[in-house]
């Protein structure tokens, strides 16, 4: 049989398996329905042919599907060894036999109807009326609202910045200036100490410059340097940002700037 | 030994929350019926389970009780008090309705048959059963017209729910005061009665 047609026959088999499973999750049809062996033996024929993505999607949705039969068989093995398992079909048919009279018997020696009372009290009644009465007509309700009137003014750019509405820097200002500050800062050896970086008199400060800093190191304006035996990290700023996309597999360093750690730091300057 | 002061007070206490019990169970606050656990638990205390005990056997004298739907199936052993909170309590008729008083629940005759043969049918397919099935069983023995009608109040009243793929499922309703096993037991035993 050539490829292409031994392809779509399995690609039919596979959509038939997958309706299959489907109608039995949905319209709870018995799950032993489904010959398990057969349908394995048909997805494991046809995996081999499979190459593109659509095939394996296909391939790995029918496979999905079995799983919920099987678990489905699971639950029915399950719920016939407990006491409330009892045979559909015996049921049905005795139902069906059931005369009206016998099955309302029935019904009513295992039926407990819930007791539920409705009364409004005079507390709520009340209430009720003093709502009433505070209650506004419709027509002063819905009138429409007049917006108050109030003087125009102006306002300055430090008032927008103290607002936080604007910012003192735009984002890219704010990260080249602290791109020029790390070059300025590394000296011959061309590399800084993480902390001696980031690490500024106050901890809110110093949490801003580490967050500017994580984006120094995407932007490839910088890059970080991990002794992991040392534990000792360092930053490399770039003389020209390097675009590390589709060069490198990024990954993430966490970097944690807690409290405790600012303050060793700074205890570590200090002495 | 107990105090006769602080035993009396004792007994004042549970019996304030005996009437504030009674007051949240039979009265209905919300769209459904019933007190949640952790409902009974904010009003009452932390001991609400024996408050519960206590009504619930005040209640037997008049033939009522205290109902426990728990959230899933039900504790094979003692339930545990974070299954308590989570559970939904109703006060319910202890005994059976006898048949001449049927009509007192405004319900007729054809509607509480065919109220009980959907249920009975969902019991026996595992909890859930497709609309038109229910329905065909249904139509044999009621008007076609009423069936959709029948099934519709079920469904408002809160014995039967359905999902987006037409399956019936039992709802709360059915849950708080039906007895599923002692139904299906005796529509079980109909033939051998009917033998013997």
């Amino acid at each position: 049989m050539p490829e292409r047609r031994r392809k779509k026959l399995g690609e039919e088999q596979l959509q038939r398996i997958i309706d299959l499973c489907k109608s039995i999750e949905e319209r709870s049809t018995d799950p032993f329905l489904v010959d398990l062996d057969d349908v394995i033996s048909i997805i494991r024929k046809y995996f081999p042919e499979w190459k593109s993505l659509d095939e394996f999607s296909l391939d790995a949705e029918a496979v999905n599907r079995l799983a919920s039969v099987i678990k489905l068989q699971s639950d029915w093995v399950k719920h016939r060894s407990t006491s409330m398992y009892t045979d559909p079909f015996l049921l049905e048919e005795k139902i069906r036999k059931l005369n009206k009279d016998e099955i309302i018997d029935f019904f009513l020696k295992a039926w407990h109807p819930v007791i539920e009372l409705e009364q409004i009290s005079p507390y709520s009644l009340g209430k009720a009326i003093e709502y009433w009465q505070s209650l506004l007509p419709l027509d002063e309700r819905w009138q429409k609202t007049q917006g108050i009137a109030t003087d125009l003014g102006v306002t300055t750019r430090e008032e927008l910045t103290r607002q936080k509405i604007l910012m003192e820097k735009a984002f890219t200002e704010e990260l080249e200036a602290l791109w020029e500050e790390l070059k300025s800062k590394v000296g011959a050896e061309g590399r800084i100490r993480y902390w001696d970086f980031v690490g500024v008199d106050s901890y809110e400060e110093t949490l801003q410059r580490a967050y500017l800093t994580s984006f120094l190191v995407t932007y490839g304006y910088a890059t970080l340097e991990i002794y992991r035996l040392e534990e000792e990290m360092f930053i490399r700023p770039f003389e020209k940002p390097v675009s590390m996309v589709g060069k490198k597999q990024a990954v993430s360093v966490p970097v944690s700037i807690s409290f405790e750690e600012w303050k060793k730091w700074k205890n570590h300057l200090q002495n | 030994m107990e105090k006769p002061s602080a035993k009396l007070k004792r007994k004042a206490l549970y019996s304030r929350k005996l009437k504030r019990a009674a007051h949240l169970l039979f009265y209905k606050r919300h769209r459904k019926p019933g007190v949640k656990g952790w409902e009974l638990k904010q009003s009452l205390g932390s001991d609400y389970p024996k408050v519960l005990r206590l009504l619930d056997s005040y209640l037997e004298r008049l033939d009522l009780q205290v109902n426990t739907v728990f959230e899933g199936e039900k504790p094979a052993k003692q339930p545990t008090l974070a299954q308590l909170d989570k559970a939904r309590f109703y006060v319910t008729l202890r005994g059976t309705i006898p048949p001449k008083e049927t009509k007192l629940c405004g319900w007729r005759i054809d509607d509480i048959a065919g109220l009980a043969m959907a249920i009975a049918y969902i019991i026996s397919k595992k909890g859930k059963a497709p609309r038109d099935e229910v329905e065909e069983l249904l139509r044999d023995k009621l008007p076609g017209w009423r069936v959709d009608i029948n099934i519709d109040r079920y469904l408002r009243a809160g014995y039967l729910a359905e999902d987006e793929n037409a399956l019936l499922y039992l709802d709360w309703r059915t849950r708080a005061e039906v007895d599923e096993k002692a139904l299906v037991d005796l529509l079980l035993g109909v033939e051998s009665a009917k033998a013997t």
